[in-house]
């Protein structure tokens, strides 16, 4: 994976678009995700079901990857089993 | 990476929420899709290597700017109010282009040009009848998503580039999607050929914000437009402010009880224009934006409390700030450059760098990054200590007599400033001794006699130093100005190249 590329979840709706980041094996429900859904998906991991929220970005501690959720679904993202967080951004006022 | 993930993310959202309103329509988020995907199916058929707006705004404008994004190719609106001649430059140097609009005039001007020419009403119509066109773009490359030619005010038009990721990671670092409740509507009437025509497109869409389009602006059909569709969001140029201003003032009534934001940008906002509206509209948030078509758009802002701050302060460095454009937006860096390009310190004059991912500096014949990413904007400007941004002209409208560098806005400034003087401009005039010298054309007020020559240069000569006061003199019934309110300052100077 590298930046502009899209993932899905194996296990839920979800898909995400990777801003930055590379080489980085992203999973969502605690199952890494693909380029590709599966024809039978699998089941959505405890302890990774908190669900996506489409709009939303989200980043791992070090600041080495961010993801945008393009389709929300009910997996939650991590890498290596560490939960992504979302990303916190201060509103702008309309400026076009 | 590709901006029609802005649409599709809309879609897939709400599709059936209405997203555009233009004259009798109303489109959802859906149906746009559906339209673009069809256009985009059209057009990768044509094997054109652009698709080119020559129109009013319109849903065309949405519809080919994300159709062309999935097709893969890039989108050119083209200004409509050029002369025949420059328009057939231009067409020239995006043949062949899938062009959608006036098409009579297409055929007029071009006639070889191998271009395939559509009417809004046929594009659209062709768009709507391939309805669920089996079109996805996933290029993981980035691609130009839009060229615009810049508006040429000091030289021919350059063709200035953005690519797929400059125009989304302006709008991923600037609005959250989704945030507009669904009774919000912007009033869109900026034209369709301007990077604030594209960038408010693109924000309005990702915000699930309505757009209101209208066509051409015209004061009386703005005020009736915002009142009609309850607008709650508006962006304007000073001067359509200014017109829509006047006429409230000349007594035409608008319920614009509904407007809570106004951002405004592209030119120089006079203060008086400022607080006139900050008094006339005292629930409205004031935005002034700044920012370029090769940044994408807005890269410094001043927000509404800062504005009514400012307006409210009885400190004269708070107040200022009414002048400022504000601070940068957070994913970009701005810096202050002397001439060898080093850093200045606040409150020092020089030119205006900016770096982010949003900041394109890229033309189709070269790009104008330096080595560390950073452009050179060509616009003069300075820095408070706080952070906040003035602009000081373009830094190639600098007059250079005798090796001193002279801002015209000083000298505007001050012209300004005489009671019977209603428009200045200072230009670069030739000089067999000096190099250049400065020249001013100035504009009286209605029904005033303008003041002599001897009158303008003791003002100057008694505001300013010696080297400012004007060689030649000129005075008009009006300066040049093009359409989006910038002076066209080489058509000042030619006054004074005889």
């Amino acid at each position: 994976m590298k930046p502009g590329t899209k993932l899905k979840s194996t296990v839920c709706d979800t898909e995400v678009m990777v801003i930055r980041g590379s080489g980085m094996v992203v999973e969502c429900g605690g199952v890494p995700m693909a380029d590709e859904r599966p024809a039978e998906r699998g089941a959505v991991k405890p302890g990774f079901a908190q669900g996506t929220q489409i709009g939303k970005r989200y980043v791992d501690a070090a600041g080495t990857l961010e993801l945008l959720c393009v389709k929300h679904g009910q997996g939650s993202l991590s890498i290596g089993g560490v939960a992504l967080q979302l990303k916190d951004a201060k509103p702008l006022p309309a400026s076009d | 990476m590709n901006i029609s993930l802005i649409l599709q993310m809309a879609a897939d959202t709400d599709s059936e929420r209405i997203g555009l309103v233009c004259q009798n329509r109303r489109w959802s988020y859906g149906a746009l899709l559906r339209a673009a995907r069809g256009a985009a199916l059209n057009i990768s058929r044509s094997t054109c290597a652009y698709v080119t707006l020559l129109d009013e705004s319109s849903e065309a404008a949405p519809i080919a700017l994300f159709a062309a994004a999935l097709a893969g190719v890039p989108y050119v609106p083209l200004n409509y109010r050029l002369s025949n001649t420059d328009l057939a430059a231009l067409l020239s140097r995006v043949a062949p282009a899938y062009i959608i609009g006036d098409s009579d005039r297409v055929r007029q001007i071009c006639p070889e040009g191998g271009h395939i020419v559509r009417t809004r009403a046929a594009f659209v119509a062709e768009a709507e009848s391939m309805a669920d066109a089996a079109i996805t773009m996933d290029d993981p490359g980035d691609g130009i998503a839009v060229q615009l030619f810049t508006s040429g005010t000091t030289a021919a038009p350059k063709a200035a580039l953005l690519r797929h990721g400059n125009l989304l990671s302006y709008i991923l670092g600037t609005v959250e999607f989704g945030s507009a409740s669904p009774e919000e509507a912007a009033v869109v009437s900026v034209p369709p050929y301007h990077i604030a025509g594209i960038a408010a497109l693109l924000s309005s869409i990702y915000a699930l914000r309505r757009i209101v389009l209208l066509p051409a602006f015209d004061p009386d059909d703005w005020l009736e437009l915002a009142a009609s569709e309850r607008a709650t969001n508006a962006m304007l140029v000073p001067t359509m402010l200014s017109r829509v201003i006047a006429r409230v003032d000349a007594g035409v009534t608008a319920d614009l009880t509904a407007l809570r934001a106004v951002s405004y940008g592209g030119g120089r906002m006079p203060v008086e224009l400022l607080e006139r509206a900050l008094e006339l509209f005292p629930n409205t948030g004031f935005t002034n934006a700044y920012g370029l078509t090769e940044t994408s758009s807005t890269i410094a802002l001043l927000g509404p409390e800062e504005h009514r701050t400012a307006h409210a302060s009885s400190d004269p460095a708070v107040r200022a700030r009414l002048g400022s454009v504000g601070r940068p937006l957070p994913t970009v860096q701005i810096e202050i450059r002397d001439e060898d390009g080093r850093p200045l310190p606040p409150g020092e004059r020089g030119e205006i760098y900016v770096r982010g991912d949003q900041v394109s500096g890229e033309y189709r014949e070269r790009s104008a990054l330096d080595a560390e990413g950073w452009f050179p904007t060509r616009d003069a400007g300075w820095m408070d200590a706080e952070g906040y941004l003035y602009l000081a002209g373009r830094a190639d409208d600098v007059i250079v007599r005798g090796g001193e560098n002279i801002s015209p806005g000083e000298i505007e400034d001050v012209l300004l400033s005489h009671p019977v003087i209603a428009d200045a401009a200072a230009v670069a005039v030739p000089s067999a001794e000096w190099g250049e010298a400065v020249g001013i054309a100035v504009v009286a007020r209605p029904n005033q006699p303008p003041p002599s020559e001897d009158e303008l240069r003791t003002l100057i000569r008694n505001r300013l130093r010696s080297s400012r006061v004007p060689e030649r003199i000129a005075i008009l019934d009006a300066l040049p100005y093009n359409e989006m309110g910038k002076l066209l300052r080489r058509e000042v100077r030619k006054l004074f190249q005889s």
